[in-house]
């Protein structure tokens, strides 16, 4: 196994800027560390912290509608906190873009996390999200921008899902 | 908190207030609301919207946020924002000068059988929205209040949040066009004329 992890989110980051993807949402994951970290760093771009992932699905979808581009990065688990709410960027025919951080997947140790990280894509499917799964980290970039340009271009809604086998597992404490 | 005889009738309000908005952008809550901004004159400067409860207050953030120079103003029911109460501590934390929020609050769930709300009993939304730390927070209780209330609205530096106490009413349906994308390509066409 490789020592060296590749940097994957200095790729998102890179592609987003790219895109002029200028405001990003979020709720908080440790696997999006880095990726917030580099966003806070940069003063023309915007961190919007939420309460709930759903009020990001709203904020980007205005955000496009006031002719800005934003997107949504978030847990796996937060995406069942968003699947009404993605009714609205999928009527308005608006771009969706998000970016999901898997648990419960890839030897998780909570059990609480492996429902919904389990029910993270086929319920977005169901809602008509189209999923981009990817689990090797020098592809998370390359996959993002593919993802976003179809969202933004052909204004769907679109997911790419980080597998819990980059980030690794979380701990507890008890490696 | 429930003010127990709400007076104000929501149509001729609505239609009286939207007369003083200006250019400012208005951003619909679904259900009555959006009627009420409808029937007091269609304009492509209104983005209805049919569905999303709870996502109002997110989708004004997201245009004021794009459109820093516009004023934007969400018209939206005490249900409707109830369901997303935590987007008020977002617009505190984001603190958008150009973005203000008004509640129509009957204090029921209005269209699906008028049901008791929360806001019948204790809950008090522009408390609510000062203790998530919106600095300038108003509710009317009368039709008079109209130019005062506009004038936070449309005028004052934000983010500020209203709450007007209307009565449960009979109004007649007044409903604009339904299908998304028209209503989105209609808006953003407006943006950029």
């Amino acid at each position: 196994m490789s020592t060296k992890i590749h940097d994957w989110s200095a790729d998102v980051f890179r592609a987003m800027r790219q895109r002029n993807i200028a405001t990003v949402c979020t709720v908080p994951d440790g696997g999006l560390t880095r990726l917030l970290q580099l966003i806070e760093a940069d003063r023309s771009m915007r961190l919007v912290t939420l309460s709930v992932e759903q009020e990001g699905i709203g904020i980007a979808t205005g955000c496009w509608l006031g002719g800005g581009k934003a997107m949504i990065a978030m847990q796996s688990s937060g995406v069942g906190n968003c699947i009404n709410a993605l009714g609205l960027p999928l009527a308005y025919r608006a771009p969706c873009m998000m970016l999901v951080t898997m648990r419960g997947q890839w030897g998780e140790f909570n059990p609480w996390q492996v429902p919904m990280g389990q029910a993270t894509r086929p319920a977005l499917e169901a809602v008509g999200v189209k999923c981009f799964p990817v689990d090797k980290a020098e592809e998370v970039g390359e996959t993002f921008a593919a993802a976003a340009d179809l969202a933004f271009n052909s204004r769907v809604s679109a997911a790419v899902l980080v597998s819990q086998r980059i980030i690794g597992a979380k701990g507890f404490g008890q490696e | 908190m429930s003010t127990a005889s709400n007076r104000i009738a929501r149509r001729p309000f609505m239609a009286q207030l939207l007369a003083h908005r200006g250019n400012s952008l208005i951003v619909t809550g679904l259900g009555s609301p959006t009627w009420d901004c409808f029937a007091a004159g269609d304009s492509p400067e209104f983005l209805y919207s049919w569905g999303g409860m709870g996502l109002a207050v997110p989708t004004a953030l997201g245009v004021a946020l794009a459109q820093p120079g516009r004023r934007v103003v969400c018209v939206t029911g005490d249900g409707e924002i109830l369901m997303g109460v935590g987007s008020l501590g977002v617009v505190a934390d984001q603190a958008p000068e150009n973005l203000a929020v008004l509640v129509l609050d009957n204090e029921s769930f209005g269209e699906t059988g008028r049901q008791r709300g929360l806001t019948a009993g204790r809950t008090d939304i522009a408390a609510v929205a000062a203790a998530f730390g919106v600095a300038k927070t108003m509710t009317v209780t009368e039709q008079s209040a109209i130019d005062e209330l506009a004038e936070l609205l449309f005028k004052a530096p934000g983010p500020v949040v209203a709450v007007a106490k209307i009565a449960i009413t009979e109004d007649p349906w007044a409903l604009p066009e339904k299908d998304g994308g028209a209503i989105a390509h209609r808006f953003r066409a407006a943006l950029a004329s």
